[in-house]
């Protein structure tokens, strides 16, 4: 699938990958424009359900990332994102969601390139396993 | 009905070079609810501001959406402008479309359909913002010093100079902590207690300084500018009003042969003592483990020779409540003791001593009265051998990191042996030599030099008696890794520093965490290295760290001027982007149920049970609150609630859910 888009949304952190992906833009690396970020306090506040309600609105991958572990702006944060993420992937299998479309991942504000990298790499990885529709009859029937 | 403005920056061309600003603009204007949308050369100027602004007044908008450069670089200024224009500044949100737009795509339609996905999602955003009014919290101006070492006497008397008032809190009876039991100090050779014990009086004298010795902190509840103490008085079986420290009752006790806690074990004080003579206060305590009367019912014989009557055998514990804003926390260090070094004969052999020990017995108002005799027999000893990183840098005893004062203290050691005994051999057994600090790599120098202290690169093995003298065995990694033994008359361990052991208790009572090794943990490693995660608890000296006496001090200094800072607005003010729990009307009061995994997930203890109870006051539900001084705004509760009763202001489900759909939402049907 030469020409497919895919669109993949960015669950980041304020204080450590918000900064390190305009840490990015300062240093004008460039990276593929399918990945668009929201912005949240603390990887800790990602309510995971998000993640579902992102992908049954045609999100074909996700991207969450904040500050390395022990390097919380708030102290814990990203470790309990880190959990819920572990027991969060089961239930990824569970839906039929492969679970490469996720990329768990901590980006520094001083790795401006490290997020480049996971950019592109990520989207290369949703490009190779093509567009995710296994929610889309869902969409709009109010069961989701 | 919303009336969104968007306001779209060229940034010069950083924006438009690559992106298609008039497309966005069009764009913009054909999503729902979207009044005003504009593109300009420059928004943060200030014709862009006043287009802003004007806008306000004139479309009467309900929310502002700049799409120019990341928050983190101009969302004050937006807000500041919006605030001006009479808009709630809490409805103006960035859209960043150029660091994580323009700069980093080429320019394409990709680019430019990129940064319309980036305008929606904050358009749908913005719609769901609500006025929030900065918190406003009051400020007591007065500062609670855990720790009357010489950390806590500098922050103290830091803090009272500036103006404030401060309460001192020291445990044991005499303020002056482990400074005071010090010899002379490296690299200057100054006699501790000369530089020390003017300090000392200094805070006993100050008008702004109330010094309770012999106190402990029994609780500490509230946050920042608000925080609630109380202070156990210990006993002291003395009235100190009437109390005017003449020592007679020191003098006559009867049961002396107590060690004594001052001279490491190695002196003696009877059951009634001040810790040394120019302790502060002055003012005696009764030991009741080893006081006569406590243990037979009889003696009293200081409460009948006290000419001022002060002698009180039925006191009691005394607590103290005290309203506080801000907390700095510099109870100390303390070394490992006997039980730690079997190999080394530590606790067994009596000339076996730990630095503490020497430091006595090379001061002159300790137990020898500065001559260096062993504890042993009395006698001068010949050889002394010092062995530097006892318990320091060795995981196989727990202790991986380095106590960073012992290789200054041990030369330090080695050359007062040698100034008092000159014929002395004093041989040093070191792994590596850390001598990093203003004259200090020239101290060592001098002390190997000038001094002949003889510095052996090894460990030592063991330690055992033979024949009246201690034999250390080690080995000398610079001759080939040689096993050597030298005979000794005396063995000093720089034993390591290590967290006091009410360390993590005191933690927990005051909600700061603490590292594996139990010492706190100050907020940012590198630059916030005095403050706690809790705001308005600080930290000074070797609680923090094992750190020599100009760092602790440099620290304290450092606590006592982020708390002058503090102290200097009577009103602190916050961004109210903190954790809102639901409240209704009754019957329900609260979705909230009550399970309170947010209390245990929160890191900062903002979370608090709140009754609600009805007009017969019965208890209707306990309900989670959250205070607004202690919420940092971080969210972990918001994502854990199960039945999502709590939320963040300025990142609401509400308001993340619309990001979510509006991004997603590109107006295809391929559904």
């Amino acid at each position: 699938m030469p020409d497919f888009n895919p669109k993949i949304v960015a669950f980041v952190c304020n204080w450590c990958t918000y900064a390190g992906a305009d840490l990015t833009g300062t240093s004008r690396m460039k990276y593929s424009p399918q990945v668009s970020i929201i912005r949240f306090p603390c990887t800790g506040r990602i309510d995971f359900m998000l993640l579902l309600k992102a992908f049954a609105n045609g999100a074909d991958g996700i991207i969450v990332s904040g500050c390395h572990p022990n390097d919380c702006h708030y102290s814990s944060g990203n470790f309990h994102a880190r959990r819920r993420w572990i027991i969060f992937r089961g239930l990824l299998d569970f839906l039929g969601i492969d679970v490469r479309r996720v990329q768990f991942s901590w980006v520094s504000a001083a790795e401006g390139a490290k997020w480049a990298q996971l950019v592109n790499d990520t989207a290369e990885n949703i490009r190779q396993l093509g567009p995710f529709s296994g929610f889309h009859k869902l969409r709009g029937s109010g069961v989701e | 009905m919303a009336r969104i403005g968007v306001f779209i920056c060229h940034c010069g061309e950083n924006i438009s070079a690559t992106v298609d600003v008039q497309k966005v603009a069009a764009a913009a204007s054909r999503i729902p609810g979207v009044a005003h949308s504009v593109e300009y050369k420059y928004m943060c100027s200030d014709p862009g501001q006043q287009m802003i602004q004007n806008a306000i007044r004139e479309k009467n908008l309900t929310g502002v959406v700049v799409a120019a450069c990341s928050p983190r670089m101009h969302e004050p200024t937006f807000r500041r402008a919006c605030a001006e224009a009479g808009l709630n500044p809490f409805l103006c949100e960035m859209a960043n479309i150029r660091e994580h737009c323009s700069w980093v795509h080429e320019k394409s339609d990709a680019t430019t359909d990129k940064a319309i996905d980036i305008v929606r999602t904050l358009v749908a955003k913005v719609k769901k913002n609500k006025a929030l009014m900065p918190i406003k919290v009051p400020v007591t101006k007065t500062a609670l010093v855990l720790g009357g070492g010489i950390a806590g006497i500098q922050a103290s008397l830091d803090i009272a100079n500036s103006g404030h008032k401060v309460i001192l809190v020291e445990k044991e009876p005499s303020i002056g902590g482990h400074m005071s039991q010090l010899s002379e100090t490296f690299p200057t050779l100054d006699c501790s207690q000369c530089i020390l014990t003017p300090r000392m009086v200094e805070v006993a004298q100050h008008p702004n300084i109330t010094l309770y010795s012999y106190a402990e902190l029994e609780s500490l509840d509230g946050f920042i500018g608000n925080f609630k103490a109380r202070i156990r008085k210990k006993a002291r079986s003395l009235d100190e009003k009437l109390c005017t420290g003449c020592g007679l009752c020191i003098q006559k006790c009867p049961t002396r042969k107590i060690a004594s806690e001052f001279d490491a074990g190695l002196g003696t004080r009877p059951a009634i003592y001040v810790p040394f003579p120019q302790a502060v206060p002055n003012k005696p305590v009764i030991d009741r483990e080893h006081c006569t009367y406590y243990l037979k019912g009889k003696c009293r014989l200081c409460e009948k020779i006290c000419p001022t009557q002060a002698i009180r055998f039925d006191q009691a514990d005394e607590i103290v409540q005290v309203d506080i804003g801000a907390v700095v926390l510099a109870t100390g260090f303390d070394i490992k003791h006997s039980d730690f070094f079997p190999e080394y004969g530590y606790g067994r052999y009596r000339d076996v001593i730990d630095g503490l020990q020497f430091e006595r017995l090379a001061s002159a108002s300790g137990p020898t009265l500065g001559e260096m005799r062993r504890p042993s027999d009395g006698k001068v000893p010949e050889t002394v051998v010092f062995v530097a990183c006892a318990g320091s840098r060795d995981p196989a005893k727990g202790i991986e990191y380095c106590s960073k004062i012992c290789c200054m203290y041990t030369a330090k050691h080695a050359m007062l042996y040698k100034h008092k005994v000159h014929h002395g051999r004093p041989y040093v057994f070191y792994m590596d030599i850390r001598a990093g600090g203003k004259m200090y790599e020239e101290f060592v120098r001098r002390a190997m030099e000038e001094d002949g202290v003889q510095y052996i690169r090894g460990r030592v093995s063991r330690i055992y008696e033979r024949g009246g003298k201690l034999v250390v065995k080690g080995v000398d990694t610079l001759l080939g890794a040689r096993p050597m033994e030298i005979e000794a008359d005396l063995v000093v361990l720089a034993t390591a520093g290590v967290a006091n052991a009410g360390a993590e208790e005191l933690a927990q009572k005051v909600h700061v965490s603490y590292d594996a090794n139990s010492f706190y943990s100050e907020a940012h490693p590198k630059l916030r290295p005095v403050e706690t995660n809790t705001a308005g608890i600080f930290l000074a000296g070797a609680c923090q760290a094992p750190k020599d006496i100009p760092e602790a001090v440099a620290q304290a200094s450092g606590a006592a001027s982020k708390v002058a800072a503090l102290f200097s607005q009577s009103e602190l003010t916050r961004e109210p982007l903190i954790a809102v729990v639901d409240r209704q009307a009754p019957p329900l009061y609260s979705t909230c149920v009550g399970c309170f995994l947010c209390q245990s997930t929160c890191p900062y203890q903002a979370i608090e049970k709140e009754e609600i109870r009805g007009r017969d006051g019965q208890l209707i539900k306990t309900v989670a609150k959250v205070n607004p001084g202690l919420c940092q705004g971080c969210g972990t509760c918001v994502a854990l609630c199960r039945s999502k009763s709590i939320d963040i202001q300025g990142f609401s489900h509400e308001q993340v859910y619309a990001e979510v759909l509006a991004l997603l939402d590109r107006g295809e049907s391929d559904a």
